[in-house]
């Protein structure tokens, strides 16, 4: 029977955490002390949220079978939500932030009831429903953006008992704590029983059904944490790097390249969405700086962009052909080449 | 109660639904080729209408004449259907759906660009010759241009029959269709059976293309029409031509509809994804859609 | 046409750029946040064409502002916001930047609290959030020449010339078709108060985004039966709403654009169904003025110029990217006479910005008599009190049909003073007063 994602083989060696005890140090302590302002404000912090947000579709695509095109909905209203709720209730930010997963989580739920009954491509379109829906919504009722004329807020500042936040090395912190803990989270939770039997569900929903998983549960559940994590993905986007909310910023587009981060970066690996981020965020950057200094400025800016555009979807359909189980399953088979070499 | 100006508006709406309906279908169409036979939702058409349109567009300010610059262009088509069916679909024999999915998500990034590199980025006035101008019938007023876009929406879908139902090639492709293991059985060349698919689905983008861009203006904007595409998708069937033309003329008349008479209550606007909405409340009831085949749930 | 010439002509440019800065004078930068490809890149490539085309004229004739030459890099946004952040965050680490140009409301959103801590000038021409007209909350961001509050006053007041007076507009009907976005909706509430004001009935009518299809729309306009049809689009929009008011038999005549449906892109693919379709500008569309002959003149004809399409000389968008280039090129000169001719800080800019005051005398030395009326920049408005003219397509080209309009600043300044001082509020900012914008950080 076949599933409608490629699934690797799950890995099962979790003993060896030295890399990534060293990859957080750095992220803590290294990266804050070194890294250019840049850096953080136009790839660090871009990446932390859309690794957030690659991990929480993970969650309902990789682990529970279930394709959304609607990721950047909930990145929305994630966004909106934790603006309204400073607005209004001006709460400490864990509540706030806490409080718009929890918003997210309840719109993921409405719009993930269709997965009870559809499959496949039915499922995926239906979630371009939440998409163009939210959007509507967002810029349709001013209450939302607090009536602002044209609709974009510029962010408030982040305060954290009574220290602000505002600063780009104390909101690459803020961020990375949040994408630290919250993938943890997602770990304990795909190790755990209900992350059981969501991959149960997807490997084979009748049989799951037949062994005693509750299928239905178990499916809304998913939908309901993945869009809480992408919700806070959306308020990481919004509150710490772009510093402006606008529904224009969550379209389609967002959507899909949150796919691809996890398409490219694996499958049912929380790895994979840290290389998929890094890859669409770092990759167009880099490719822009070496072809500047290429060709030094000679290339019309639109033609570059275009040339981008075509690598960067050959880039795609090569990974498709050469490795299905994307860049985490080459980041194993480099390990393992290591392995045997020492 | 209505009176009787309110009821011919209400005709009025409605056959000007009915008519972009069969704009929506003729996009849907070249999705259905293509899914009925490689279970592929081919995201990059939208692409391939906006390639063909500016393909077709660029030749005729060149100075090509009309003809001859259709001729090309439908062979432009033909041979980039058999490239992506040798370059894409090939290497990724037996994958999931999804995979493949994202395969023509990156094909349409790949076909969007190249398509501004040779073509530039300039907006065209793509002129059919078909005049925009309404008639009326009794107090209705109907655009020329949508009822001859309609009648060759018609005659496409006609010779599509017609090369199905009579050609070899056609029977081969409803063999895939029905069942790809017992087509291979049997000694059918499974990737031949792709290659003429998207080709079709190449000439399909090039009619849409023409007709929409005679609409829009042959510019970027052209690709985003897939998005009026799928709902009617998922309303039809994936797999359904048949289902692509009455699903297509279900959400046209539907979403005018709305639009005009509860559109005023919300606020307007709701076109966008009003059709969606219609079409996921019709799969609650028929999760495959009104013509789509049942084993599609095994996904 | 073909990229392969543009690159050469690109090459070009650069090479003079690099001979230029051989020479160690000073230097102005300015970053361009372009955006050549995508949904919005006709106007894109034709403004940042034009402003380009103006700095090369004022770098070869001039030899630069009084010996200051101007340089500037382009990267490409594609109008995306996360793109123009990163553009911004690349490109403000260049010395001696004069301001920020990014022609996007969402980029220049982003950008607003990232220019006030460089201190440097952010200029919307013709966009922009309304309230930033208030420079005393907004010390670096310019709303030039029109803000989308002025540009309301103005389409109605050329309705009301049109119908012979503001009071004839006394029981006439208005429908706004606007696009469904924020920049569609930010002017709901003002035609509201105008037609309050006035005494017509205007009904607002949303178009989602893109606005690929209106069938829907437009019968609803048929059933409203209005006078006038006032076109609030953007993109595509556009031309599909003109294709769709011909075959619901409206007049396109009776149809008024405003400043985003206003350029030959939008008309040229609607063909027949666009003539006599007139539109709101603050900027002449035509290649006869002194300062375009001068461009067609020193850069075309020496193989300089930045569009690669040469009929697009003139175009709306392009002479919108040069009238932008004056603007900027004048208040460096206005900076300069206060604090010498020098490369200048951010914030010398700024004040230069602030004192932009070109009458139609210096428009005329500048040689852009009937290219735009003038500008009267301040401290506390950063719009500048531009004037706005209307031109009808015929098909083939822009024919001014109107005066010179003045918009009713007067009864717009009050609503935007409460909305920039509710922000202020919000915000915990301070009111600048004008000692205040007269201290410059050199």
């Amino acid at each position: 029977m076949s599933a409608i994602v490629d699934t690797p083989p799950q890995t099962q060696n979790y003993l060896r955490h030295w890399p990534l005890v060293a990859v957080l140090l750095a992220a803590f302590i290294g990266v804050p002390a070194f890294a250019p302002v840049y850096v953080l404000e136009a790839i660090l912090l871009p990446f932390l949220a859309l690794a957030l947000a690659g991990v929480g579709l993970n969650l309902l695509t990789g682990y529970g079978g279930q394709v959304s095109l609607g990721s950047a909905a909930f990145m929305a209203v994630g966004a909106f939500a934790a603006y309204n709720i400073q607005l209004r209730l001006a709460l400490a930010l864990p509540v706030t932030i806490l409080l718009s997963a929890l918003t997210a989580a309840t719109v993921g739920l409405i719009f993930g009831l269709p997965s009870l009954r559809l499959r496949g491509f039915y499922l995926a379109v239906s979630t371009l429903a939440a998409q163009f829906f939210v959007q509507w919504a967002l810029t349709k009722f001013g209450w939302f953006s607090n009536y602002s004329p044209s609709g974009v807020i510029s962010a408030p500042g982040l305060t954290l008992f009574g220290y602000s936040l505002d600063s780009t090395t104390s909101r690459y912190l803020l961020a990375l704590t949040l994408v630290t803990l919250i993938t943890l989270g997602v770990w304990a939770f795909t190790n755990g029983p209900l992350g059981n039997d969501l991959i149960a569900i997807r490997d084979n929903e009748t049989a799951a059904q037949i062994i005693g998983v509750p299928v239905l549960k178990t499916k809304l559940v998913a939908f309901a944490v993945s869009s809480a994590i992408i919700g806070v993905a959306g308020f990481l986007w919004a509150f710490t790097y772009l510093r402006t909310v606008e529904p224009a910023g969550f379209d389609l587009d967002r959507s899909f390249d949150i796919l691809f981060i996890i398409i490219i970066g694996g499958l049912a690996t929380l790895r994979g969405a840290f290389l998929g981020a890094g890859l669409i965020v770092v990759f167009p950057l880099l490719l822009s700086r070496l072809s500047a200094l290429a060709f030094g400025g000679m290339i019309d800016s639109g033609v570059l962009e275009l040339v981008q555009r075509i690598i960067l979807g050959s880039l795609i359909i090569a990974f498709l052909i050469v490795e299905p189980n994307g860049l985490a399953a080459i980041l194993d088979r480099v390990k393992r080449g290591f392995a045997r070499t020492f | 109660m209505m009176d009787w100006f309110g009821f011919l508006f209400l005709i009025e709406v409605t056959i000007g639904g009915l008519l972009s309906g069969v704009m929506y279908a003729l996009v849907a169409i070249g999705f259905v080729l293509i899914y009925k036979t490689s279970g592929v939702l081919n995201f990059a058409q939208g692409a391939m209408v906006l390639f063909a349109a500016l393909t077709f567009v660029s030749l005729v300010e060149a100075g090509v004449p009309f003809v001859f610059a259709l001729i090309i262009s439908a062979a432009i088509m033909v041979a980039l259907g058999f490239a992506i069916e040798r370059t894409v679909l090939r290497p990724l024999a037996n994958r999931s759906p999804m995979t493949l999915f994202m395969a023509t998500l990156g094909l349409s990034y790949i076909i969007e660009g190249a398509a501004q590199i040779i073509w530039g980025t300039e907006v065209h006035r793509l002129d059919l010759g078909i005049s925009n101008a309404p008639f009326q019938v009794a107090g209705v007023f109907i655009s020329t241009f949508d009822l001859v876009a309609a009648a060759i929406a018609g005659v496409l879908v006609a010779s599509l029959t017609a090369f199905f139902r009579w050609t070899r090639t056609g029977l081969a492709f409803r063999a895939v269709a029905d069942d790809q293991f017992a087509a291979l059985a049997v000694g059918l060349r499974l990737d031949r059976t792709w290659a003429t698919v998207w080709a079709a689905a190449g000439i399909v983008a090039l009619v849409a293309g023409l007709l929409w861009g005679a609409r829009l203006g042959v510019q970027f904007s052209l690709s985003l029409i897939v998005l009026k595409a799928l709902p009617v998708l998922v309303l039809g069937g994936f797999d359904s031509v048949l289902g692509a033309i009455v699903a297509g003329l279900a959400i046209g008349a539907t979403e005018k509809l709305a639009e005009v008479y509860l559109g005023p209550f919300v606020g307007g606007g709701i076109e966008g994804w009003f059709a969606y909405v219609v079409a996921l409340l019709v799969l609650l009831i028929r999760p495959s859609g009104l013509f789509g085949q049942k084993l599609v749930e095994r996904f | 046409m073909s990229f392969l010439k543009r690159i050469t002509i690109t090459a070009l440019a650069v090479a003079t750029l690099a001979a230029g800065s051989a020479a160690r004078a000073d230097e102005q930068y300015f970053p361009l946040q372009s955006y050549r490809v995508g949904p919005y890149a006709a106007g894109g490539t034709g403004f940042f064409g034009g402003f380009i085309d103006y700095m090369t004229l004022i770098n070869t004739r001039d030899g630069g502002v009084n010996g200051v030459k101007l340089v500037w890099d382009e990267c490409e946004t594609e109008y995306a916001v996360e793109k123009g952040v990163e553009c911004y965050q690349r490109q403000k680490s260049h010395a001696d930047i004069a301001a920020w140009n990014p022609l996007s409301v969402g980029i220049a959103y982003a950008m607003i609290d990232g220019v006030t801590a460089d201190k440097v000038p952010l200029i919307t021409v013709n966009h922009g959030r309304t309230d930033t007209t208030d420079g005393r909350v907004f010390p670096y961001v310019f709303p030039l020449l029109l803000n989308p509050y002025s540009e309301t006053s103005g389409i109605v007041n050329y309705i009301a010339s049109k119908e012979g007076g503001l009071e004839a507009l006394k029981g006439k009907k208005i429908v706004v078709l606007y696009h469904g976005s924020p920049y569609g909706k930010e002017t709901i509430p003002i035609y509201e108060l105008l037609a309050a004001k006035y005494g017509f009935t205007v009904v607002q009518i949303e178009v989602p985004h893109p606005g690929n299809e209106q069938g829907a729309q437009w019968l609803q306009i048929r059933r409203e039966a209005p006078d006038y049809v006032v076109l609030r689009g953007w993109g595509v929009m556009n031309p599909v709403a003109l294709t769709t008011a011909q075959r619901n038999g409206f007049p396109a005549d009776h149809i008024i654009g405003n400043v985003w449906s206003n350029s030959e892109e939008d008309v040229i693919p609607a063909g027949d169904a666009a003539i006599g379709y007139t539109a709101i500008t603050t900027q002449a569309s035509g290649n006869q003025y002194p300062v375009l002959q001068d461009i067609i003149k020193t850069v075309y004809d020496a193989g300089q110029g930045n569009l690669s399409d040469k009929s697009r000389i003139g175009s709306v968008y392009h002479n919108l990217g040069i009238v932008n280039g004056i603007l900027n090129v004048e208040a460096i000169r206005i900076a300069q006479a206060k604090f010498g001719n020098r490369t200048l800080t951010g914030d010398e800019v700024r004040w230069g910005f602030e004192h932009l005051q070109l009458n139609p005398a210096r428009v005329k030395e500048l040689g852009a008599e009937n290219l735009f009326h003038s500008i009267n920049v301040t401290y506390d408005n950063h719009e500048g009190e531009g004037y706005v003219t209307f031109q009808q397509w015929d098909g083939k080209k822009w024919n001014v049909v109107s005066d010179w309009i003045a918009p009713d600043w007067a009864l717009l300044r009050p609503i935007i003073t409460k909305s920039s001082e509710a922000y202020a509020a919000e915000k915990g900012l301070p009111i600048r007063t004008s000692e205040e914008a007269d201290q410059v950080t050199q």
